[in-house]
Formats: structure tokens, C-alpha cells, sequence
């Protein structure tokens, strides 16, 4: 061993995520921007993807003429309507089954065999049960977000922490409180999380069910694009669904941030 | 109000953890339970609140209870459990208003045990914003705002560091000079025991049993680090728990 010091090499650090800002708007812009370049000198051909300012033009179109409006407030309502139904049911079910362990036998098994159906196939049962207008969309979204919101649910109340709740007991507070004030509050952040997968699943859900028998929605538009092969409709179509994933997603996010201010 | 344990007995599936355990805790005075990991010390804890029941025995309170005391048998637990999403004050208003005391009768009392345990700033704080010390103190405070006939700590201070121990163990005599209380008092921590306990139980290793039973004459107030009359008990507690603590440590988990 040589006598002069040496720095001791450094092999920490990395492994920890961090927040880099403007990089998912660049992925956006660079993806966009190549496929513009490629339409426009013809190395990626018309009928492979659509130019992405012909989409911007069909969808200032659809702005302008009021038929956006025409086909998102159905939509909106059948994933406000169906959500709502499944969500507060599938909450009100998972909390049953994390309290009661008789709820617990029963449910868990029922809705282990509901979830891998997939909802889709039951439509053409839906519209003979709700018939063919908005009832059966409703209860295709409320079936399809009503088991994902079960499972996340349950789980959160299984998670809450069991020392609260024997503090709970010791200060001789009421079931009804310990549910209350102690189980509900520590078992939102998992319903939350949950509701994200939840909504998503929505979502798809409601493009299917306006697949079939709807004039007006963003599934309708979708379909009707696509059986016409114009694939700037299509893409104006799908463009507004993601936007929907997103906002609905940024919503969550917003209200955990308001409501779980006091995680750690 | 006194409690008393009665030739209680415990299993777990076939592992006994306490044999025939009697044991009286009278009034106004801290009782140390020390004893090695595993003897069931917590255990007996839970079974003097009424949060587990022994298999054989009885855990019986005679007496009466303090005027304006609304949960006789009241716990300051290890991890504090507060709940996370309510400010200090919330977390002593939670066991209040199950008793219908809100508005300005729930603020005096909070106020009060906020005073008592030197928490006064905090009202507004989350526990993610306090130091363990403070979680502890206000787990304290939690306690004290329900005027409890016996306080049933499970080693209160175990998760905090040495010098927050000594803080909080001075808080602790001071608050018991100020109203003596009747406490149970389980730890591992002998220099806890010394300094808080009037009686210092042993536990012997499992099944739990009780090896001995010390009593400490010195007023709290008066008992001080580097004490040579406290150092002389704690020597013989050690001298004690020793071989107990090793054939414990040595042992097998039953899991």
C-alpha cells in the first residue's frame, strides 16, 4: 500500500426518485412532432397513422360545430352515473367484509368470481335486464368499477393499523365510532388508490358499452370513425379519452392531497 | 380503585405464558413490572384493562372511582397510537366526545391536560410534525383528560431515545407529585423501574411467574440519577433478571 492518502471512493446514492419536471410534456412533443415530420414526407403512409395537425383540425371541428359537447356530456354522465353506483356500492361492500367476518366468507369468494368476467361479454344480458338505453351502460360501468373498488377497500380496512383500534377499545369508545372515526379515515388512502384503477376501468367500460346501441357519446364517435376509416376522427376520439384518464386521475390526486395532508 | 390479579394463568395455543400470577395494586402508587422479553409482561397488562382475558383466574377492581372519571382503566401504549390524521387536539378530543363532552367543556379539559404536560403550543400540530417525545406527551395528555382510576403504561417510553427517557421520566414524577395516580408500569428498563416504581414486580422468564417483589421507600421526588440506594436496587434487580434474561434470549420461537 502506497503511503499518500486517497479520496475514498464514493458508492452511495441513486435508487431514489426524483421529481424531474417538463420531461413527460417532451416525450408528448418529440412523439407528436416526428410523427407530423414522418406524415408529412410520406415515410410513415396516410393509412398507417393520421397527421397529427389533421387531428388538431378535426378536433377545432369538432369544437366548433358543438358536436364535442353533443358526445361528451352523454359520456360524462354515464361515467359520472355508473361510477358513482359501482364506487359507493363496492365501498360500502369492502368496509361489510373488513368488519364482519360472516360478510367476509361470503363476499370474498363472489367477488373473486365476479372480477375475471369480463364485463364486456355481459352487455348483450344487460340490455335484455336495463334494456337497451342508458340503464344497461349504468349497470355495465357500476359492475365493472364495483369489484376492483371491493377489493382495494377491503384491503385498506384489513390495513388499518390494529393499535389504534385497541386504543380505540380502551378508551371505551363505541363500535360505531371506532368505525367511524378510527377505521373510515385510516382506510381512505387505499380506497383512493383504488378508486384510480376503478375510474380507469370505467372508462373503458363506457367506450364499450357505447359501442354498442348509443347515437351520441365519445364510444359511438369512436366506432363510427372507425367503421368509416377515418383516422382522424379516431384519433381525435381516443385523444379525448386520454384526456379523460388524465383528468380524472389529476382529480384523485388533487383530493388526496387535500385529505391526506396528514401522511407521512 | 385497586386492581387485583388472582392466581391468573395464560396460554398460547401450548405455550404457557403466565403461571399463576397474584398481585395486588393499591392506590396512588406506581407498580414497576420488569421482566425478560417474552415473559408476558404486556400480556398481563392487557389483561388488567380488560383488552385480553386470562385463560385461569381472575382480574378484579374494587373501589370506587375518581369523581369526573370517564374511563377507569386507561392505557399509554408503546407506539403512542395517535391517530395520525387528527392535530393534537383532535387526538384528545376523540376520547371525549364519545362521552358527549364537546365545544367549550371539551376545550377546558384539553387546555388542561395540555398545560399539565407542557404541550400548550401544540394544539394545532399533526403527530407527523412532532418528535417522538412529544407523541409520547401528548399519548400522556390523551390519557389524563379522561381522569383515569389506574394508568396502564406498556413500556411508554421504550421507543423514545436516552435523553428523551429522562425528560419524559421526570414529567412523569412530576405529574404523580402534583396528583398521585395509580399506575401499572411495565418495561424492560431497570433504570425506569428504579425511578418510577414504589413496587418493583419480577417476572421470571416463561411461563411468567413472579420471582419477586421490591419495594422502593424513597419518594419519587427525591430519587435522582446516580442515587448509590437506587443503584444498590437496580444492581439487585439485574442480579436478579440475569440468568433469566439469558435462558430467554437463548430459547427457541414457538412461531
Amino acid at each position: 500500500m502506497s503511503d499518500t492518502p486517497k479520496d475514498v471512493p464514493f458508492r452511495g446514492g441513486g435508487f431514489r426518485p426524483r421529481r424531474v419536471r417538463g420531461v413527460g410534456l417532451a416525450v408528448f412533443v418529440v412523439l407528436i412532432a416526428l410523427i407530423e415530420w414522418g406524415t408529412r414526407t410520406g415515410w410513415i403512409s396516410n393509412l398507417t397513422l393520421p397527421r397529427p395537425s389533421a387531428v388538431l383540425e378535426t378536433f377545432r371541428n369538432l369544437i366548433e360545430t358543438g358536436l364535442l359537447w353533443k358526445h361528451m356530456l352523454p359520456s360524462l354522465s354515464r361515467l359520472a352515473v355508473g361510477s358513482a353506483l359501482g364506487i359507493s356500492a363496492g365501498v360500502a361492500a369492502g368496509v361489510m367484509i373488513g368488519l364482519f367476518s360472516l360478510v367476509r366468507a361470503g363476499m370474498v369468494p363472489l367477488v373473486a368470481a365476479l372480477f375475471p368476467i369480463p364485463k364486456i361479454a355481459l352487455l348483450p344480458l344487460f340490455v335484455i335486464w336495463f334494456g337497451i338505453d342508458e340503464g344497461s351502460k349504468y349497470a355495465l360501468i357500476a359492475l365493472g368499477t364495483f369489484t376492483p373498488t371491493v377489493v382495494a377497500t377491503y384491503g385498506a380496512v384489513d390495513n388499518v393499523d390494529r393499535t389504534l383500534i385497541r386504543m380505540g377499545q380502551s378508551f371505551g369508545l363505541s363500535w360505531a365510532s371506532i368505525v367511524r372515526k378510527i377505521v373510515l379515515p385510516g382506510a381512505l388512502p387505499g380506497i383512493l388508490s383504488g378508486l384510480r384503477v376503478s375510474i380507469a376501468i370505467g372508462i373503458i367500460l363506457l367506450v364499450a358499452a357505447e359501442m354498442l346501441g348509443a347515437q351520441y357519446g365519445i364510444g359511438a364517435y369512436i366506432l363510427e370513425a372507425g367503421s368509416l376509416y377515418d383516422l382522424e376522427r379516431l384519433f381525435a376520439g381516443v385523444v379525448i379519452l386520454s384526456g379523460l384518464g388524465v383528468l380524472t386521475s389529476g382529480v384523485i390526486g388533487w383530493v388526496e392531497r387535500r385529505v391526506l395532508a396528514w401522511r407521512v | 380503585m385497586e386492581l387485583t390479579l388472582e392466581a391468573v394463568s395464560h396460554a398460547y395455543g401450548d405455550v404457557t405464558v403466565l403461571s399463576d400470577i397474584t398481585l395486588g395494586i393499591p392506590e396512588g402508587q406506581i407498580v414497576c413490572i420488569v421482566g425478560p422479553s417474552g415473559c408476558g409482561k404486556s400480556t398481563l397488562l392487557r389483561f388488567l384493562g380488560g383488552l385480553e382475558r386470562p385463560d385461569t383466574g381472575q382480574v378484579l377492581q374494587s373501589g370506587p372511582v375518581p369523581e369526573g372519571c370517564l374511563n377507569p382503566l386507561t392505557y399509554v401504549f408503546q407506539d403512542f397510537a395517535l391517530l395520525p390524521w387528527r392535530d393534537v387536539a383532535g387526538n384528545i378530543s376523540l376520547v371525549l366526545e364519545d362521552h358527549g363532552i364537546r365545544g367549550a367543556r371539551a376545550e377546558a379539559i384539553i387546555a388542561d391536560v395540555l398545560a399539565r404536560t407542557k404541550l400548550s403550543d401544540f394544539h394545532k400540530a399533526l403527530p407527523k410534525q412532532l418528535s417522538g417525545g412529544m407523541k409520547q406527551r401528548v399519548a400522556i395528555a390523551r390519557a389524563l383528560a379522561v381522569n383515569p382510576a389506574v394508568m396502564l403504561l406498556d413500556e411508554p417510553l421504550s421507543a423514545l431515545d436516552a435523553q428523551t427517557r429522562e425528560l419524559l421520566m421526570d414529567d412523569l414524577v412530576t405529574l404523580w407529585e402534583r396528583a398521585p395516580f395509580t399506575a401499572v408500569y411495565v418495561t424492560h428498563n431497570l433504570s425506569e423501574a428504579v425511578r418510577l416504581g414504589h413496587r418493583i414486580v419480577v417476572l421470571s422468564r416463561r411461563p411468567g411467574t413472579i420471582r419477586e417483589v421490591v419495594t422502593i421507600d424513597t419518594p419519587l421526588g427525591e430519587r435522582r440519577a446516580g442515587d448509590p440506594a437506587l443503584e444498590a436496587h437496580q444492581a439487585r434487580l439485574w442480579h436478579l433478571m440475569r440468568q433469566e434474561a439469558e435462558a430467554a434470549d437463548k430459547e427457541l420461537g414457538h412461531v
